[in-house]
């Protein structure tokens, strides 16, 4: 085996590099928490509610998610409709969507001002509150109803069609098919779809600041900030950040021993031909449950774009500098990204080692309080963590990409080598002249894609940037969450606007750029 | 000389032997039945397929440790032998310098060697803009180019037509007269064998055994050869 085993190359000690950063990063920070977290007095009531709130809400989120998951991926697998494949791209996009124009959105829907409401005072009844417990999980629903969706879509279409014409052949009616088809499909595929959603919601902080707080509605993370930004009580930081990582490894853990579904999305163009739902019940039934969902995903950007687009041109010019700084931010946590993700991907399909998969588990398990936690214990002695805050954003925002960046690179990295490793071995070329002439070329699609999700992800977040930034040094996610806050609703949406404008404006521009005239 | 010593490959209960020599300038075909060990045979020369056991030798030196771009080797693959992305000229001048930083006298070498091969005009062309012939022109120009003393081909004409293989095989028979390559060529077709090398390897059996002379063989083929060319015994 003289290649898997040979000398180390310099793309070899490049990529051990960039692996080592992120495991400083994820585990270096982690143990600056744990030397800290000494000195702390252990946790109050206050601390032991918001771990009890963590896990209530991650798990009413994705039981729900994935609950009402079911029938809307049902009825998108056996309907051809026109728009079908717009709507199935749409339920990836809230994946891009900034956390706080969503949530922005949903307040207008939902919130005691908000449509919602009003068509509830309409009947007489009391108008609804969007803020705390299920404030929060409508908007874990939001986020994540979609990604449950995509998910058990793809159980359904992975079915294969004979057997759907064998059950009509036999006469089978639809309570038959549930029962002998897609129930064991379900079984197969809902619980890796309920835990990707459990591990997301747990590691939520930019809905629990925006809709909860408070002693019922605050999460780990949420407590991690408060103890941080109003306490500065950096040890009980330290604990907390301990819990949190405790919890979201013995979820991950669990996680490992599920296979966990891959979000690819691919071949979700096509329904499945199904004879036994035909009936007239059925296609109303269905159509609903198509139309509530896509009104549940449009709406709330709907409220954003009608309340937003008025104060467009009066917006301040503080929002203008926060757009450019978040801009800045995005584009370098992309490169980070990149810079990251290419050399591990090589290291990792060079040495055929499972690492990729490893740190996306790892990484999807961290969480960004923790590590912007231990960079400010680090930072502390030495300079002032705000004049840090922006770089120090771009690096936790582009680890938090990796795992998905090396999930698009890997597989597409893996195929070039297949189809073109051995002529360029016969040809010498090595190093530089391989990834200039071979991999960045080949790997354009999938290079421009993760750079768009990690620029268009880096744009929304609003995680870390909140612990370190001064006031009036944010990106335009905290300047947007500070409208909020100031109950400035109307420059908040168009705050919004211009942030929500931003993201996808960045994804579509390195995601189509990737595909501009790639050769076949 | 290229000399396999002793050479063993193995895959699980899958296993190749080669213990014989070649002389230079010699032209040889290797022929047997499909997964007999051809282009394993192939590739273990060009060092891509790892030795379980033996040495390959060029000249008396030992080129068993030596990683694809640094043995006296031009191969040439089934498929795959452009990148896509390269313009012919790229594509043959990758075979100067791997990393295309070519100077100006390595330019009019590349455009000579597309001339030679009969692509002419044709050099800012990209693969997926060439026929099958004139893709299979640019794989010989860069081998020309390069200069190689051993030239492998595992039947890179396979996808071709039975006269453009003809006229394929009449190129390389050229370049191996010019270049005084020694060549080693995959071949289903007995025709070509005949045609085109004095020498034929018979890989079968789980060996591939010494180069016989082509008129011998084929004037009294061994049991393996006349199993696989279908002959009655």
């Amino acid at each position: 085996m003289a290649r898997s085993l040979g000398p180390l190359s310099r793309a070899d000690v490049t990529g051990a590099a960039a692996l080592a950063l992120v495991l400083a990063l994820v585990l270096g920070t982690l143990v600056a928490v744990t030397l800290r977290a000494e000195a702390a007095a252990g946790l109050g009531p206050a601390d032991w509610a918001a771990i009890r709130f963590t896990l209530v809400q991650a798990t009413l989120s994705a039981a729900l998610s994935v609950a009402l998951a079911v029938p809307v991926a049902r009825a998108l697998a056996r309907r051809r409709f026109p728009g079908r494949s717009v709507l199935i791209t749409l339920l990836g996009a809230p994946f891009i969507l900034p956390v706080i124009v969503a949530v922005l959105g949903l307040i207008a829907v939902f919130g005691r001002a908000g449509i919602f409401s009003t068509a509830l005072g309409w009947l007489g009844l009391e108008p609804i509150s969007i803020y705390g417990f299920h404030g929060v999980v409508i908007a874990h629903v939001f986020f994540n109803l979609p990604l449950a969706t995509r998910l058990i879509l793809q159980g359904w279409l992975a079915m294969p069609a004979e057997r759907f014409r064998l059950a009509a052949s036999l006469g089978f009616a639809p309570a038959d098919i549930a029962r002998t088809l897609e129930r064991p499909m379900l079984r197969q595929v809902l619980p890796g779809a309920f835990l990707v959603i459990f591990l997301l919601c747990l590691t939520s902080f930019a809905v629990a600041l925006t809709l909860g707080g408070g002693p019922g509605a605050t999460t780990i993370e949420l407590a991690i900030y408060q103890a941080f930004r109003f306490d500065f009580d950096l040890g009980k930081a330290a604990l907390l950040a301990l819990v949190q990582v405790g919890v979201a490894g013995a979820a991950a853990i669990i996680a490992l021993r599920v296979s966990l579904p891959e979000g690819s999305g691919a071949g979700l163009d096509r329904a499945v031909t199904r004879w036994d739902a035909a009936t007239p019940l059925l296609r109303i039934q269905d159509a609903a449950l198509i139309g509530l969902a896509a009104l549940f995903l449009i709406l709330p950007l709907a409220m954003i774009a009608r309340d937003g687009l008025p104060t467009l041109l009066h917006l301040p010019a503080s929002v203008g500098w926060a757009a450019l700084r978040s801009l800045a931010v995005a584009l370098a946590s992309a490169a980070l990204t990149l810079a990251l993700a290419l050399p591990i991907a090589a290291l990792a399909q060079h040495r055929r080692s499972k690492l990729a998969e490893g740190i996306g588990t790892l990484t999807i398990a961290a969480s960004p309080l923790v590590i912007g936690t231990g960079l400010f214990i680090l930072l502390f002695p030495f300079v002032d963590p705000s004049r840090l805050a922006l770089p120090v954003t771009a690096l936790v925002n582009a680890v938090m990409a990796l795992p998905f960046a090396l999930r698009a690179l890997m597989p597409a990295l893996s195929q070039v080598e297949a189809d073109f490793g051995q002529l360029a071995d016969g040809l010498g070329m090595t190093g530089w002249a391989r990834l200039r002439h071979l991999w960045l070329p080949r790997l354009r699609r999938p290079l421009g894609f993760a750079t768009g999700l990690a620029a268009a992800l880096s744009m929304g977040d609003l995680g870390v940037v909140a612990m370190f930034a001064a006031p009036d040094e944010g990106t335009l996610p905290l300047t947007l969450y500070r409208l909020m806050a100031a109950y400035r609703m109307d420059l908040a949406a168009g705050a919004a606007l211009v942030l929500l404008a931003l993201s996808l404006a960045l994804f579509w521009i390195f995601d189509r750029g990737g595909r501009l005239d790639a050769d076949a | 000389m290229l000399t396999l010593d002793h050479v063993l490959v193995q895959w699980g209960d899958w296993k190749l032997r080669a213990d014989f020599r070649i002389e230079r300038g010699a032209r040889v075909a290797v022929l047997g039945p499909s997964g007999a060990g051809k282009s394993t045979l192939l590739a273990a020369i060009a060092g891509f397929q790892p030795l379980a056991a033996g040495r390959v030798l060029w000249d008396g030196a030992d080129i068993t440790p030596l990683p694809p771009a640094s043995r006296p080797v031009s191969i040439l693959f089934q498929d795959n032998n452009l990148f896509p992305h390269l313009t012919a000229a790229q594509n043959v001048g990758l075979g100067l310098r791997p990393d295309l930083r070519l100077d100006k006298a390595q330019h009019i070498a590349v455009e000579e060697a597309l001339d030679r091969v009969g692509l002419e005009g044709l050099a800012a062309r990209k693969p997926g803009q060439l026929s099958g012939g004139q893709a299979a022109r640019v794989a010989l120009a860069r081998a020309l180019l390069r200069r190689k003393p051993l030239m492998l081909l595992d039947e890179p004409f396979g996808a071709l037509g039975p006269a453009l293989r003809v006229e394929m095989l009449a190129l390389v028979a050229e370049i191996v007269r010019e270049t005084g390559a020694t060549l080693l060529t995959v071949s289903h077709e007995p025709a070509d064998a005949k045609a085109l090398a004095d020498g034929v390897i018979l890989v079968a059996d789980g060996a591939a055994h010494p180069p016989v002379p082509t008129s011998e063989i084929f004037a009294d083929p061994p049991e393996a050869l006349r199993d696989y060319l279908g002959q009655p015994g």
